[in-house]
C-alpha cells in the first residue's frame, strides 16, 4: 500500500543492539495528518522504532522514507532531513544554559539560517502556540515540567516539521501537569500535524488517535482504530496488555 | 646582638631589600608574562585536544590519551630540563623562558584536556539527541549545546589546576629565567643574605593570592544550580 498521501513509510525495520534483536521487521506507514498512537509493554521496541524514523538510532536493515526523502540513503543530508521531523523526548532535553526563546530559536538560526530577529519572531510565535509567550525569557530551571515539555514542543514546531514524533512526552510529568501538555498536542493535531506518539495516555489515544498500533517483542501485533483496539482486541497479547492498563 | 636582632638582620635586612627590590619587581614582570602565556596556550591546546577527542577517531584518541598521560606523569621540572638541555642537540636552542613556557603549557594542556573531556562526556546524551533531532550538525551541537554546559562544569577544577601549574613558573629559575625566584636567588648570592627570598615570597603572594581568591569566587559563582 504505497498510498500517495503517506508521509512516513518504514518497511522491514530490524534493529539489533549487540545480541539483542529489538525490532523484528516492523512496517509502519503513516498518512498525512494522521495521528498514530503506539502502545505496548516496556521493552517492546516502541521508542526504538520512533528513534529509527529520524535516525537517532541506525536501523540494522529496512527502509525509511519520510516526506519523500530516503532517510537511510548515503547521499541524504540527514541534518537537512531532520528539520522535517520534530521530536519530543520523555525527559524534555531542553538546553539548560539557554532561555526558553533561546531553546526554540537555536535551530532556526543555525539550521534554517534565519537572522536573529526573524528567529526571535518565529520563536515567540511558537511559544505563543504552546501558551508560553510570557515565559520566553525564563530558563528551563525556572519552568515546571509541563512548561518545559511545552517549550520542547515549541522548539520542534518552530521548524515547521512535516511530522512530529513524541517519545513518551508525559511520562516524566507530575499527574497534574500532564493535561497542559496533552492540550498542546491536541491543538497541534487540530492544526493538521501528522503525529506519531508513543505514550501510555490511553484516554488521549481513545479521543485523539486515528489509529492505535500495539507492539510487543519488537513487532507490531495488531493495529486499528482506537475503538476497535481498546474494545475488541483480536490478539491474546493485546487483550492482556489492554486489560492490565484498564485495571488502573 | 640578641637572637631576635640576628634573625631580623638575616631575613629582613632593610639595606639588602632596598637594594634588590627593583630586581624582584622585574622578576614579577617576567613571572606574569610567563604565567599569562602558559595559561592561554595551555588551556587553548587542552580544549583543542578535547574537541579533537570528541570526534572519536580511535587512533587519534589513543595518541591524545598517550600524550596527555605522559605529560601528566612527568614532573614539570624534568620536562623543562629535557627541552632546555636536550633540544640543542637537534640544533634547536630554546631560551630558558621558552623552555619553561613550553613545559608548563604542555602540562596544563594535558591536565586541562582531561578536565575538558570529562566536562564534555558529562553532558547528558539527551542534549545531543535533542539538538541533532532539530537538524544541528555534530559540530554545531558541540559548540552551541554541549560545550557551553561542559565549560560551566569544568571551571572549578580548571581554576585549581591552572593555579597549581602556573606557580610552576618558579621552576624557570633552574634554567636561568629571571623570574621572581631566579632574581631572588641571584640577589641572595650577591648579597650573602637571604632577605631577597622573603621579598620573593612576598612577590608571589602579591601575584597569586588574588588569583586564588578569584578562583574561589569563580568556583562559587559557576557552581551548577539546577
Amino acid at each position: 500500500m504505497t498510498s500517495t498521501n503517506s508521509i512516513v513509510e518504514a518497511r522491514g525495520i530490524h534493529k539489533h543492539f549487540g545480541a539483542l534483536h529489538v525490532l523484528k521487521g516492523v512496517d509502519l506507514v503513516v498518512a498525512e495528518r494522521e495521528l498514530v498512537f503506539v502502545i505496548g509493554p516496556s521493552g517492546s521496541g516502541k521508542s526504538t522504532l520512533l528513534r529509527c524514523l529520524n535516525r537517532l538510532e541506525e536501523p540494522s536493515s529496512g527502509s525509511i522514507v519520510v516526506d519523500g526523502i530516503d532517510m537511510l540513503a548515503a547521499k541524504t543530508d540527514i541534518n537537512h532531513a531532520r528539520r522535517r521531523i520534530g521530536m519530543v523526548f520523555q525527559s524534555f532535553n531542553l538546553y539548560p544554559h539557554m532561555t526558553a526563546l533561546g531553546n526554540v530559536t537555536l535551530a532556526l538560526r543555525k539550521v534554517a539560517g534565519k537572522s536573529r530577529d526573524e528567529a526571535d519572531a518565529l520563536g515567540r510565535a511558537a511559544l505563543e502556540r504552546v501558551g508560553l509567550a510570557d515565559r520566553a525569557g525564563h530558563t528551563p530551571g525556572q519552568l515546571s515540567g509541563g512548561q518545559q515539555q511545552r517549550v520542547a514542543i515549541a522548539r520542534s514546531i518552530a521548524l515547521e516539521p512535516r511530522v512530529m514524533l513524541f517519545d513518551e512526552p508525559t511520562s516524566a510529568l507530575d499527574p497534574e501537569l500532564v493535561g497542559s501538555v496533552l492540550e498542546v498536542m491536541r491543538s497541534l493535531r487540530e492544526s493538521g500535524m501528522t503525529m506519531i506518539v508513543v505514550s501510555h495516555e490511553m484516554g488521549f489515544a481513545r479521543n485523539a488517535a486515528d489509529r492505535v498500533v500495539f507492539m510487543d517483542d519488537g513487532a507490531i501485533v495488531e493495529q486499528g482504530p482506537p475503538a476497535a483496539i481498546f474494545a475488541d482486541p483480536q490478539h491474546e497479547r493485546t487483550r492482556a496488555f489492554i486489560g492490565q492498563i484498564q485495571r488502573h | 646582638m640578641s637572637n631576635w636582632q640576628r634573625f631580623l638582620e638575616t631575613f629582613f635586612n632593610a639595606k639588602v631589600m632596598v637594594k634588590y627590590w627593583p630586581d624582584i619587581a622585574y622578576g614579577m614582570l617576567v613571572t606574569v608574562e610567563l604565567a599569562v602565556l602558559v595559561v592561554i596556550s595551555g588551556l587553548a591546546a587542552g580544549l583543542f585536544l578535547a574537541l579533537i577527542r570528541s570526534l572519536a577517531i580511535r587512533p587519534l584518541n589513543w595518541l591524545i590519551i598517550f600524550v596527555v598521560d605522559l605529560f601528566r606523569a612527568l614532573p614539570p621540572l624534568v620536562i623543562i630540563v629535557l627541552i632546555y638541555f636536550g633540544f640543542p642537540s637537534i640544533d634547536v636552542t630554546p631560551s630558558g623562558f621558552v623552555s619553561t613556557w613550553m613545559s608548563l603549557a604542555l602540562v596544563l594542556m594535558a591536565f586541562s584536556e582531561e578536565i575538558f573531556w570529562a566536562g564534555i562526556t558529562s553532558v547528558h546524551k539527551g542534549q545531543w539527541e535533542a539538538s541533532r533531532s532539530t537538524g544541528l550538525s555534530f559540530g554545531q551541537t558541540l559548540m552551541n549545546v554541549v560545550l557551553p554546559q561542559a565549560l560551566r562544569l569544568t571551571i572549578p577544577p580548571l581554576t585549581n589546576r591552572t593555579i597549581a601549574i602556573t606557580k610552576g613558573t618558579a621552576l624557570g629559575s633552574v634554567v636561568a629565567v629571571n623570574e621572581i625566584l631566579g632574581q631572588a636567588s641571584s640577589a641572595v648570592s650577591n648579597s650573602y643574605n637571604p632577605s631577597p627570598l622573603i621579598l620573593g615570597a612576598a612577590a608571589y603572594l602579591v601575584l597569586f593570592l588574588p588569583v586564588v581568591v578569584l578562583g574561589r569566587w569563580i568556583e562559587k559563582k559557576w557552581s551548577w544550580k539546577r
